[in-house]
């Protein structure tokens, strides 16, 4: 049997790539998730009310600590068994328990990043919000977060480039991702060489150039008082 | 000398109002009353609570006994049957208003032209279309001299030019009492002229009521209708300019005078 | 509470499972900082062919997602090498460790460029050599900046130790998924709820571990080092 066989492999890529955009897809999704709803995770860490910041803090630091896999075989395995909660949100597809194992997972990033950004806001700029007797949902919206959010932008991008690679865990639930395709490879065509070195590849070939963007975006500059 | 059809701010009376930060009592039954359209100027050494009185007037700060009276209306506490109950969050809100603050380093928002800086309230606040909040910023920039800098960052202003974007951005909420505090004491000297030559005009107005907390004794004897001498949380004199910087009473008043004045 | 609890057998079980966990971040934490401190310095060295060798491992390691390294490790490089296969233990060592030291060879190097630059003139002026510059004055000072971030890796490294599971290692996840799996013929099933929660419980106490005895090497740094 020859180490590396080009016929197969060519056979094997637009699948794989399928796979990829599946991957992809459910990163592009999971982001979505993370950086709407770590939004408000940080804001509710912020909150005055103890009832609702030390839970939260508490939460987040549990799911922070603990390994996405389980937390996808919860969704995905756990969560249809427990009866009390509505059916709709019970029984979740694969994608979908992917998306927001992610997306919860990285949402819980994303806060730590949007409270650095806000905490880096300048305590005046709540003064003058208050001077100027604005509501808290305009001081939030209109003065503090298009400040913190800029800043909170690099981290958000490795957040994004941490989650696609975390993103193939989704094989473990059956989501036709770039592994699940290189899996299905293996067990059909008992070729494990080609599948695998392409997948890797595909994820080079993205992970990298997204990589060095976030890079670059590090050295953008803010505003100045 | 102020004209009737004009609005002459709204009178602020302090009743034994107790401030303190842990063990540090900054305000001690404070007890002030200043008239509508009045202009004050707090003096007094530093840490003896000058900039406290003002942010518990803006609310930045809570009180912790005692009341505050804007134009008759409590600040920090509302009548429920009769009786005075600590305000909601609502009532606070709708007192306050009536009461906008400058501060020393000007708190511009970095990420709005001057113009927004001036729109952002009357818009979000008071309901005002964009098209109204935009000429009402244009007309109050350019009666602090800013026409020309309305789409500047705050960024691309000097210090004066801030602090004159600031003014305008807390006049377009159209208070009642408006609190400086030290307005002119982050900036270059040859800077200071341009802010005070607004202060002058808005204190010759008469349209509200000013305190200010400043250094400047100059323009605090030629503006202010009242100077309070403060010292360690209470007020040990007060009186018309002329009478409290040429003879004041205490001596701590005039030993005070003589390290301002010697710089 | 007693729902909340699973049967001492199965507690039995899930132990075993922490072993294992345990000998893997053990082993992939050994390979990494090895990694990361070899790549790291190698990433400052004055020759350009090591700087940019180190650079490729470093973008290698980090593009290629460590579930992907940890499958290709495991199934693909043994036939590479015209092996039959990788005990998934070592598969499982070697993608993590070295997935591992490409993000330490990162916070080594910058805290090695955070060491003021007099500390290295001061060594050339005494006529160490490079070895001993390294040893004996630069890592000293560049360990209280690495500890912090690293004990963060650290952690992230034991979260990614749950993928060996899906090699077929018998670590704390395989044993909730073997569980989960031998429900269906059992007539007491668990609750999946209670198991995953319970497996979730094991990890944030490891994770916890880690933390606390990186916050005692930070203490113990900062008070052999941080005097200055
Ligand atoms: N947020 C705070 N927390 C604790 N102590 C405070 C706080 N704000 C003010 N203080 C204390 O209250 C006292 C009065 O402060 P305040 O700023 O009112 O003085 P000031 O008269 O404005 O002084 P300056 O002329 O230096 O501005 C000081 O002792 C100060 O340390
Ligand atoms: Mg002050």
């Amino acid at each position: 049997m020859t180490r590396w066989d080009w016929d197969y492999a060519w056979e094997i890529t637009p699948g794989l790539i399928q796979g990829m955009l599946t991957t992809i897809l459910a990163t592009l999704l999971g982001i979505t998730v993370a950086v709407i709803l770590g939004l408000f995770l940080a804001i509710g860490r912020r909150s005055d009310r103890k009832w609702i910041s030390y839970p939260l803090a508490w939460i987040i630091e549990f799911i922070r600590s603990t390994p996405l896999l389980i937390q996808l075989f919860f969704l995905f395995y756990a969560l249809p068994l427990i009866t009390f909660i509505p059916e709709p949100i019970r029984f979740l597809s694969p994608l979908t328990a992917l998306v927001v194992g992610l997306g919860v997972h990285y949402a819980c990033y994303c806060s730590e990043a949007y409270r650095a950004g806000i905490n880096s806001v300048d305590k005046g700029q709540w003064e003058a919000s208050t001077s100027l007797n604005l509501k808290m949902t305009t001081t939030w919206r209109s003065v503090i977060l298009p400040q913190a959010i800029p800043r909170a932008l690099p981290p958000l991008g490795n957040y994004f480039v941490g989650m696609f690679k975390d993103a193939p865990q989704g094989s473990a639930i059956t989501v036709a991702g770039v592994l699940f395709v290189a899996r299905a490879l293996q067990s059909a065509d008992f070729r494990t060489v080609e599948p695998y070195t392409i997948a890797g590849i595909l994820f080079l070939i993205v992970s990298i150039p997204a990589a060095i963007f976030v890079r670059s975006l590090e050295r953008r500059t803010f505003y100045e008082t | 000398m102020k004209p009737d059809n004009k609005r002459t701010g709204a009178s602020v009376a302090m009743r034994q109002v107790v401030k303190a930060f842990g063990e540090n009592v900054v305000l001690n039954k404070l007890d002030l009353d200043v008239d509508p359209g009045e202009v004050v100027v707090i003096i007094g050494p530093s840490g003896s609570g000058k900039t406290t009185i003002l942010r518990v007037i803006m609310t930045l700060e809570r009180i912790d006994e005692g009341t505050i009276e804007i134009d008759g209306r409590h600040l920090y506490h509302e009548q429920k049957n009769g009786v005075l109950t600590p305000a909601s969050e609502k009532h606070i809100r709708s007192v306050r208003s009536d009461i906008s603050m400058v501060f020393q380093h000007f708190n511009l928002f970095p990420h709005m032209s001057a113009r927004e800086n001036v729109m952002l309230a009357p818009m979000k606040v008071k309901g005002m279309t964009e098209d109204e909040a935009d000429v009402q910023a244009q007309e109050l920039l350019n009666k602090v001299g800013l026409g020309d800098k309305l789409d500047h960052r705050p960024s691309e202003l000097s210090g004066g030019q801030k602090q004159r974007v600031a003014i305008a951005r807390s006049l377009a909420m159209e208070p009642k009492v408006m609190l400086f505090d030290e307005v002119t004491s982050a900036l270059d000297p040859e800077l200071v002229g341009e802010v005070l030559t607004v202060l002058r005009e808005l204190a010759a107005s008469g349209e509200m009521t000013m305190m200010m907390v400043t250094h400047e004794m100059g323009f605090a004897s030629e503006m202010a209708d009242r100077v309070l001498m403060f010292d360690r949380g209470q007020i040990l004199e007060q009186g018309p300019p002329d009478k409290l910087f040429k003879d004041p009473d205490h001596e701590r008043t005039k030993t005070f005078l003589r390290a301002v004045l010697s710089h | 509470m007693d729902d909340l609890i699973l049967n001492a057998r199965q507690y039995g079980n899930l132990l075993e499972g922490t072993l294992v966990t345990i000998q893997v971040i053990v082993g992939s934490f050994a390979l990494g900082t090895f990694m990361a401190v070899v790549m790291g310095v190698a990433r400052l060295s004055d020759k350009k062919w090591i700087r940019q060798a180190a650079l490729v491992y470093i973008e290698f390691a980090r593009g290629i997602s460590a579930i992907i390294l940890l499958f290709w490790m495991a199934y693909a490089l043994p036939i590479l090498f015209g092996a039959p296969s990788m005990p998934p233990m070592l598969a499982g060592i070697l993608a993590l460790g070295l997935n591992m030291g490409a993000y330490g060879a990162e916070i080594v190097r910058g805290a090695i460029q955070a060491v003021p630059k007099g500390q290295t003139e001061a060594t050339i002026a005494l006529n160490m050599t490079d070895r001993q510059r390294l040893r004996h004055v630069v890592f000293p000072q560049a360990v209280p900046i690495i500890l912090p971030p690293y004990g963060n890796l650290t952690i992230e490294v034991l979260k990614g130790t749950a993928l060996v599971s899906l090699i077929a290692l018998n670590d704390l996840a395989r044993v909730a998924q073997v569980i989960r799996q031998n429900n269906v013929i059992s007539d007491s099933p668990v609750p999946l709820a209670i198991l995953y929660l319970n497996v979730l419980v094991i990890y944030l106490i490891l994770a916890q571990v880690i933390a606390q005895l990186f916050k005692v090497a930070e203490r113990r740094s900062a008070r052999r080092f941080g005097s200055t």
